[in-house]
């Protein structure tokens, strides 16, 4: 085999993403979710995981704090607040 | 998160609209996926050597050569009888779809193999710092289509690719956008359920290059369909099977929510040009929902 060889799957893990984030970050209020996974599902990072409602929450070491789930949420359960 | 097939750790940008599609397109797919890739974003998002965010064997090889590497990797596994139960994935931007790699990709749907191409379409040359390409749409502002005194931006219609994917009578093609994420995987898994050729080409908006706030790729997506720019529409074998219908909203909405059409904003004359093709469109496909269902 020639060329650049990556054997190990999924490795990008190594790259804790987390740290790009600027300014706000989601938090998930575990209030009013109805478990619709839209966050889930369109999260860019993947690193919102939840199994019934008002238990998704996403892996901080990850998130690039787009905010894109706080947008989607029907229920208004994410909120995006200020990085301490 | 080690149910999803692209893992955590790319390095796409915060709130990219491609990776969204990426993975709710290989979600779809399953584990028995082999992948192939075209040069872009998602190519070198995903694989920041020696790293890979991919969970599946995934190719890369040249700009322009996804199809046609795929096209080897499918005749390789049926000479070796594996290839019964694999899905296989090519893919790439709309650059090297529709400019660089179509006539690899065109003779990938002559020669009918059993591979799923995937277009990711970000309307432009999105990892080299937005150039224009076959794909962005009329009068978009980009480094090579700059607006000023002799233009006002991107001189060329968009490039009609799925009516070139439809006219070599494939069994499948369809356009689908991240504003609608369920719809996606839809049509992925009715793209694996026949045999032969499929390509579908997904809207998938760009924060950078489109110049609006990362959180709002879901909604811009949603707003190019929902006033006609970019019609939701399948082929099958040809024929024009489904449209997603719409209740056309005024492509001034779409256009305000983004710095690529700025300059726009100004020039009437100009927001009117684009709104005809919003309605060709809605003509063409018959989008239009009927006013008793609205």
């Amino acid at each position: 085999m020639y060329g650049p060889l990556i054997i190990k799957p999924g490795t990008s893990r190594n790259n804790k993403t987390g740290s790009w984030r600027v300014e706000l970050k989601p938090k998930f209020l575990q209030k009013d979710c109805i478990g619709c996974k839209m966050c889930a599902v369109i999260c860019p990072e993947g690193c919102i995981q939840g199994e019934a409602k008002n238990t998704y929450i996403c892996d901080y070491e990850f998130c690039k704090g787009c905010g894109a789930c706080a947008l989607i949420c029907p229920k208004k359960d994410i909120l995006m607040i200020k990085e301490e | 998160m080690k149910d999803h097939l692209f893992a955590a750790g790319h390095t796409a940008c915060s709130g990219c609209g491609q990776v969204m599609a990426a993975r709710l397109v290989i979600d779809a797919s399953g584990k028995n996926t082999v992948v192939v890739n075209n040069t872009g974003c998602l190519e070198v998002l995903s694989t920041k050597y020696p790293e890979s965010a991919w969970e599946i064997p995934w190719l890369h090889s040249l700009f322009e050569n996804a199809a046609a590497v795929a096209s080897g990797v499918e005749s390789g596994l049926k000479y070796l009888g594996k290839k019964e139960g694999t899905n296989i994935i090519a893919q790439g931007g709309d650059g090297s779809t529709a400019d660089i790699g179509l006539q690899a990709l065109s003779g990938m749907l002559e020669r009918g193999h059993d591979i799923l191409y995937v277009c990711y379409d970000n309307e432009a040359y999105m990892n080299t710092g937005v150039q224009r390409s076959g794909l962005t749409p009329f009068d978009t502002n980009t480094t090579t289509s700059p607006t000023g005194a002799l233009a006002v931006g991107n001189l060329r219609p968009k490039k009609p690719m799925p009516e070139i994917a439809a006219a070599h009578g494939i069994p499948y093609v369809a356009t689908a956008s991240v504003g609608f994420p369920q719809d996606i995987q839809k049509k992925v898994k009715k793209a694996f359920s026949v045999k032969g050729p499929k390509y579908i080409q997904i809207h998938v908006p760009c924060p950078l290059g489109w110049r609006y706030e990362p959180q709002l790729s879901i909604n811009i997506g949603k707003l190019a369909v929902e006033c006609g720019l970019y019609p939701l529409i399948e082929y099958e074998n040809g024929k024009l099977s489904g449209v997603k219908q719409i209740q056309p909203k005024p492509v001034e909405e779409y256009l305000k929510a983004q710095g690529r059409f700025k300059h726009l904003l100004s020039k009437p004359e100009e927001i009117k040009k684009i709104q005809e093709i919003a309605d060709s469109n809605i003509q063409k496909y018959g989008l239009k929902l009927p006013a008793a269902t609205g």
